[in-house]
């Protein structure tokens, strides 16, 4: 295994993770760090442990009995895996959009509202600042300014993923953690998608589980190669694609993975 | 390293580029062998040869960037697919430049054979550089065929020794002109004939530069030749 320490500050330190899926074992001994306000990209096939592992980065994992991790995931100096960890108030700092859109059957406001009435009392003109913020910040806003109280399930594909990165982003955590998110999307919304991670990662640290390649080399910093629960490789994005170190990454990214 | 892609589409794409490359590389070889022959037996028609085979080359290099083009439009090349297409390019550019090189040898050897100059001349020493010249690309074209970066490596070597050739050259052209001021107008020819010899040398180098940086990932232009025999282990 072979790492290249970002240079920069930390957001998430994890160390000798392993993870459990009862008897399986979906991590083994991953240790890395994800840079802040930079996009870290996972990469693999499919059962590497790239969304496993995207999904200790917020214990959702705790939601289901008989999952366990072990080792040590530091959040700004903090184990989060320490079962004293409040996970409510992780999950407002550590925000998570999944590959399928899921927003709530709720109008727009509310599907933005929601979360954050459940960290923050705020007032009526408060929210609605917030409402909109996040939209802006999630490039939504200009397309559904005049039908907030619209259902949210009214909106396309694309709009409904950028509604949920808003809803995300509206809690102003300090990480997001992006499942696939492009994945039940045609180009252009994935474009935009990819076009708002750019401008998100300026205020938030982002970590991203891809399948396409492609998607990877265009919009992160740092990617992340894992095959059968390890890290292979990490390092810079531009080195992983031009230049990786280990034949077993070159033979994935180039198509040769047999 | 599995050396076939999931797409066997993929592949038979590279291996065509790369057959193409080969071609262009064995075109270029006969031009320089065509203008060596016109430059030692004074022949005419050797140098059309060489005028006519410029054709084909130029066509070549226009097809071969072209196909390189689409590969890398249609599949998105990462790592060692992307030096090797990168590399691709850039040699085939060489390799046009050496065809041009070919192309100048035939010209000024016609402009000799018409001025009907002295004969003199040392033509001997260039065809021996000639000759090590176009040696020095077949080998480049061999270590490019087979990415063997030793190879590649005894070529940057070599062509240090071109280069010193044509030095000494110059300096034997300089006493003929100085003891008979009437061989200058030959000797020019001569002279330029002597630079397109040395800048095959180069071209080849160029090329075993690019077949480092393909399999090895590093970009080893301008750097002194015993960093890279160093980090070349």
């Amino acid at each position: 295994m072979s790492e290249t320490k970002p240079a920069t500050k930390n957001a998430l330190e994890v160390r000798d993770l392993n993870f459990f899926y009862g008897k399986f074992q979906g991590l083994r001994n991953v240790t890395m760090d994800i840079a802040e306000r930079k996009v870290t990209a996972f990469i693999g096939p499919s059962g590497c442990g790239k969304s496993t592992l995207l999904r200790t980065l917020n214990r959702m994992y705790s939601l289901y009995p008989g999952q366990r991790a072990e080792g040590e995931i530091n959040f700004y100096g903090q184990n989060i895996l320490d079962p004293k960890q409040d996970l409510n108030l992780l999950r407002a700092r550590i925000g998570m959009v999944f590959q399928k859109p899921t927003p709530f059957p709720m109008t727009i406001y509310d599907n933005i509202a929601f979360g954050v009435r459940l960290y923050e009392d705020l007032s009526r003109t408060e929210m609605d600042e917030r409402v909109e913020w996040a939209l802006t910040k999630a490039a939504l806003w200009t397309e559904v300014k005049d039908k907030l109280g619209q259902n949210g399930l009214s909106l396309s594909g694309g709009q409904q993923q950028r509604l949920c990165i808003a809803r995300s982003v509206a809690v102003k955590p300090s990480v997001l953690l992006l499942d696939e998110p492009t994945s039940a999307l045609d180009p252009i919304s994935t474009g935009k998608v990819e076009e708002l991670v750019h401008e998100l990662k300026a205020d938030y640290t982002i970590a991203i589980v891809t399948h396409n390649m492609q998607q990877a080399a265009r919009c992160s910093d740092y990617t992340a190669y894992m095959y059968l629960g390890e890290l292979v490789e990490f390092g810079e994005t531009e080195q992983i694609f031009f230049k990786p170190k280990q034949t077993a990454t070159e033979d994935y990214i180039t198509g040769r993975f047999g | 390293m599995p050396d076939k892609h999931l797409s066997s589409q993929f592949d038979s794409d590279l291996n065509n580029i790369s057959s193409h490359v080969m071609e262009l590389g064995g075109l270029v070889e006969s031009q320089i062998r065509q203008a060596v022959y016109a430059l030692s037996q004074f022949s005419p028609e050797a140098a059309d040869d060489v005028l006519v085979t410029e054709n084909k080359v130029n066509s070549l290099e226009v097809e071969i960037d072209r196909e390189i083009a689409s590969v890398i439009g249609r599949r998105q090349p990462t790592a060692r697919d992307l030096r090797l297409l990168m590399a691709m390019s850039k040699t085939t550019a060489n390799l046009e430049r050496v065809g041009d090189e070919a192309a100048k040898i035939a010209r000024m050897v016609k402009s000799i054979i018409e001025s009907s100059a002295p004969r003199s001349l040392p033509s001997g020493d260039l065809r021996v550089s000639a000759d090590l010249a176009s040696g020095l690309l077949r080998k480049a074209l061999d270590s490019f065929a087979r990415l063997d970066v030793p190879m590649a490596v005894s070529i940057l070597r070599e062509d240090n020794a071109i280069d010193k050739e044509f030095d000494g050259f110059v300096r034997k052209l300089i006493t003929y002109m100085m003891e008979d001021p009437r061989t200058i107008s030959a000797s020019l020819d001569l002279l330029f004939v002597a630079k397109a010899i040395e800048r095959i040398g180069d071209h080849s180098k160029n090329i075993a530069e690019f077949v480092i940086y393909i399999v090895k990932g590093e970009d080893v232009r301008h750097t002194p030749l015993a960093d890279v025999e160093s980090s070349m282990g």
